[in-house]
């Protein structure tokens, strides 16, 4: 990359910012905005709702596949379409093929659509070849590996490496750091305790790290780890990990009031 | 043991399970298969590949497997065997209870089988005053116990080391009561002792299969402690009960499973022993059984064959799915509720039982997909938990609530202005009321989530209204 | 309708086959007649060195001798080192028979076992490099008894019967019986009998022999 122009540079970059940040937490929108401009591309936000995994997940293939067509059809003319999830990339790149198998003709254009989209810290690195960011963070950090974008997407190294970059972040292993955090969309809900005693063993992970940070990729997640350490009182800050590589940590972290 | 079967009560089951301190305490030591996978794993290189050869086989023989199978039968009868078949537990048992009655049989040993509780063997043996006496360590101190697996390799793993000297205390009565056995070498021991002279004295001994070969007609029987196998030469009729897709076609395929079976299973590179039997002893032999005879189940497979669940035949029963389950480790196997646990187990047992009372098992999922990532035969698990959620949804088999609260969100989710919109308002709303702590501890609709845990409250404002904002709804 | 008409129906009503269809039972007649190997890992490429280093690996025990005469010597010296009494049940295998026992003080016994004997040797049919695996034959020569019931299991292995992998095995095993004729038992055994049921403690002995000595000859 050490070429003039930005590796993203002529790239039109569909932001699929999932239901979650669009709901909960639009700065890590706007973090995603940031590495995708910083790396040179063009950004657009179609109108969008959700990826439909959750109707997918909960074996309602009708509205999975409405709510998949409706979004193929907003993200027309995208180069790429990037999530700041693995989840909801993993639906994308990996599920929408499957979900319309059995329609030849919408088979082809969920597989062609599924070919252009991506998590975000992957298409940074994997797919713009980005090495480092621009980014300080204070603080002793450790990376939870959420399900779907560790085995759907491969992502494991992608993030690590970009955390390194980051001036002044201790990163630190956390053990069993592929292991589910217990949230599992519909699942927290529906198996809340069962959920409740998973986070938990989580939770007790993290703290072990002695780190002051955690960072994942995945806001379903965080907010499960989150609002677990928060109930037993841990005092662990816990952000998306593009908030911390786009320098955009001004914002309170998960879970946490602005009057802190 | 057979079970009974409490699936259909699987939250409750969860709840007594995460309460249960002693069932805690043992679950926390059973971590330790993951580690001896991953190194096990790391010797071999050839790894990846053999999961593709494996899975290759067993997609090759069930596209086969009615050839297959006479071809089995064909070589078993050639070499002195019998096969019996049976549709459903019930008639497996009524041929191996005939078989026990008609030699007298008053005591039958038994190796370690997943079949023999799917058909609830013990129990009938029992109801007929037949000894039946498990030899696996694991399934003798669960049989001491009155309980079933919790496990499909390690049947015991919910058990700990007070709970067995106290079960053999009960248990060994002619024993001095003085005797120390603080030590699992001494409680070993003491199994050995009475389980020797069991192996010595029995007239029948049954076995499971982990592979039937074609080739050669052999039953082919996976074990560490060598108690499959004096189950098998020392009573006079040996008898195997499998399941149709244990049939492998060649000598050669069985020894591409086995290299994925016992890496996956205990980390170990093979297990102590793996002994292929074909037939009763021969002319000349000097030990062996005089009877071989083979039962082979159904039980719904055959239906299984046609569909989207053919792919759980391929599962070879190593375990590994439910050691790396989260779901699993937290609640151990009793909480599934019946005799298959885990993540094969929440596949399997709605095929087996009826998805009426077996479909709680594929909905406790996160999808985590680790399961999948280590199945030695590459069985998409998840994606057959979601056939059967689509099941379940097909047949509006889903509570109200839940479907009531997912129409809601399709609602929404299909209508993009009235979803940002609405959106806009609601999170705009809800900042306003938990914004100061930046959580709720309670939220209307989310018990199930805040009861164990807070809410993280929204910043306010959706993501698309801001960007619109900021950029002037350019896009 | 037997129950075997009926899972045969159901099988191929499932597979939507009939059971005739000549390229099906020829995919079929084929893979049993020729018996393709799969991936074959490199690492049985090793021969008896690795087969040393694997079955160290999986607790068992190895002394290598230069002749079949030092074999009563060495079995000997082991039961002697391991505070064993010196008796010894073996088979009818005539490599074992043709020894010089008597240079030793051993009392043999012959034939299977009744799950009396406290030591047993047996002669190894052949031996995996790959994982340090023995393969022992049922019949007169070694009676099945002899692997399991004793509590010291000594398995006499030819240096030229040590194979790189499982598959070789079964090429000997077609080779030396037959296509489809396999002795009764065979029994391959990596190392000696454990159980990890008590909260996952590994235990030796738990039912098969607590010890087994490999003596490797040649």
């Amino acid at each position: 990359m050490s070429q003039g122009s930005p590796p993203g540079a002529g790239l039109r970059v569909g932001l699929f910012v999932t239901c979650l940040v669009d709901l909960m937490r639009p700065s890590v929108g706007f973090a995603a905005v940031k590495l995708l401009e910083d790396a040179g591309c063009k950004v657009v936000v179609p109108a969008q709702t959700c990826c439909g995994q959750p109707a997918y997940n909960s074996g309602d293939r009708a509205d999975a596949k409405a709510i998949a067509r409706q979004t193929m059809r907003a993200f027309a003319g995208c180069d790429y379409i990037v999530a700041p999830s693995g989840s909801c990339g993993g639906m994308l790149a990996k599920h929408y093929p499957e979900l319309f198998a059995d329609e030849p003709d919408a088979s082809r254009e969920a597989v062609a659509f599924a070919a252009k989209c991506r998590e975000i810290v992957s298409f940074l690195t994997d797919t713009l070849g980005v090495e480092r960011v621009k980014a300080r963070y204070e603080g002793v950090a450790t990376y939870h590996d959420s399900c779907s974008g560790l085995r759907e997407l491969g992502i494991r190294a992608q993030p690590r490496k970009l955390l390194e970059s980051v001036d002044g972040l201790r990163l630190v292993e956390l053990e069993d750091s592929d292991v589910c955090c217990g949230f599992g969309g519909t699942f927290a809900v529906k198996y809340g305790e069962l959920s409740g005693a998973i986070v938990a063993k989580k939770t007790d992970r993290i703290a072990a790290t002695g780190a002051d940070t955690l960072l994942a990729g995945d806001l379903g997640c965080l907010m499960n780890m989150a609002g677990k350490l928060s109930r037993e009182g841990r005092q662990i800050r816990v952000r998306h990990v593009i908030e911390v590589l786009a320098g955009m940590t001004d914002d309170p972290p998960i879970g946490e009031g602005a009057a802190k | 043991m057979s079970v009974a079967l409490t699936t259909p009560r699987f939250k409750d089951n969860v709840h007594e399970a995460l309460h249960d301190a002693r069932l805690q305490r043992a679950m926390n030591t059973a971590g330790n298969f993951v580690p001896r996978r991953a190194a096990a794993i790391e010797r071999l290189p050839e790894f990846e590949a053999l999961r593709d050869s494996a899975r290759d086989i067993k997609n090759h023989t069930l596209a086969h497997l009615d050839l297959y199978l006479e071809a089995y039968e064909q070589r078993v009868t050639q070499a002195g065997g019998k096969v019996h078949y049976a549709r459903d537990s019930e008639e497996a048992r009524a041929i191996f209870l005939d078989l026990c009655k008609a030699r007298g049989a008053k005591r039958v040993t038994k190796g370690k089988s997943m079949i023999s509780e799917e058909i609830g063997l013990n129990h009938a043996l029992e109801a007929a005053g037949i000894e039946a006496i498990e030899t696996d360590l694991g399934e003798y101190i669960i049989q001491l116990r009155n309980e079933g697996p919790s496990h499909i390799i390690a049947p015991a793993i919910h058990v700990t080391r007070d709970d067995i000297e106290a079960d053999f205390r009960k248990a060994h009565l002619h024993l001095p009561r003085d005797r120390d056995l603080s030590q699992p070498e001494t409680l070993l021991s003491e199994a050995r002792e009475i389980l020797r002279q069991k192996f010595l004295s029995a007239d029948i001994g049954v076995t499971g299969a982990n592979f039937l070969i074609a080739e050669t007609g052999a039953s082919v029987i996976v074990t560490n402690e060598g108690n499959g196998d004096l189950t098998q030469i020392l009573p006079k009729v040996h008898v195997v009960i499998a399941s149709l897709e244990k049939i492998t076609p060649t000598l050669d395929d069985v020894a591409q499973l086995l290299r994925v079976l016992a890496r996956s299973a205990t980390g170990q590179d093979m297990s102590v022993y793996t002994t292929l039997s074909t037939g009763p002893r021969r002319a000349g032999d000097p030990d062996g059984p005089e009877e071989y005879h083979v039962i082979l189940l159904d039980n719904g497979r055959s239906s299984m064959l046609a569909g989207e669940f053919s792919d759980m035949l391929r599962c070879i029963r190593c375990g590994a799915c439910m050691n790396h389950c989260p779901v699993y480790q937290a609640v151990g196997g009793h909480a599934y509720g019946w005799v298959y646990p885990g993540p094969m187990g929440a596949v399997l047992t709605p095929s087996l039982i009826g998805v009426k009372d077996g479909g709680q098992l594929p909905n406790a999922s996160t999808f985590c997909g680790r399961c999948e990532s280590v199945c030695p035969m590459k069985i998409p698990l998840p994606k057959m938990m979601r056939h059967w959620r689509e099941r379940e949804f097909e047949r509006h088999l889903e509570p109200t609530p839940v479907r009531y609260g997912l129409g809601l969100w399709a609602f929404f989710a299909t209508r993009p202005a009235l979803y940002r919109f609405a959106t806009n308002v609601a999170t705009r709303a809800m900042a306003l009321i938990g914004g100061g702590r930046g959580r709720f501890a309670w939220a209307p609709l989310a018990g199930g989530w805040t009861r164990y845990r807070d809410l993280p409250a929204p910043q306010g404002g959706t993501f698309q209204a801001r960007w619109r904002a900021k950029s002037g709804a350019v896009n | 309708m037997s129950a075997r008409d009926e899972i045969f129906a159901g099988l191929r009503r499932s597979l939507h086959v009939t059971g005739e269809e000549a390229p099906r039972r020829a995919a079929v007649a084929d893979r049993l007649a020729r018996a393709p190997s799969g991936v074959i890992p490199a690492r049985g490429k090793g021969g008896v060195a690795t087969f040393k280093d694997e079955a160290a690996r999986a607790s068992a025990t190895l002394t290598q001798v230069a002749s079949p005469a030092e074999i009563p010597g060495e079995i000997a010296r082991y039961l002697r080192e391991h505070n064993l009494p010196a008796t010894l049940r073996i088979g009818a295998d005539p490599r074992l028979a043709s020894l010089p026992w008597a240079e030793t003080a051993l009392e043999l016994g012959h034939g299977p076992s009744d799950g009396h004997d406290l030591n047993a040797a047996s002669v190894a049919f052949a031996a995996i490099a790959e994982t340090g695996t023995l393969a022992l034959a049922s019949g007169a020569d070694n009676p099945t008894t002899l692997n399991f019931l004793p509590d010291n299991h000594i398995v006499v292995l030819f240096n030229a019967d040590v194979v790189g992998d499982m598959e070789s095995v079964f090429s000997r095993l077609r080779a030396t019986y037959g296509k489809s004729q396999a002795p009764r038992t065979l029994n391959f055994i990596t190392g000696p009998s454990r159980s990890a049921d008590i909260e996952q403690t590994l235990l030796f002995g738990a039912h098969g022999p607590r010890r087994l000595h490999i003596v490797l000859v040649g």
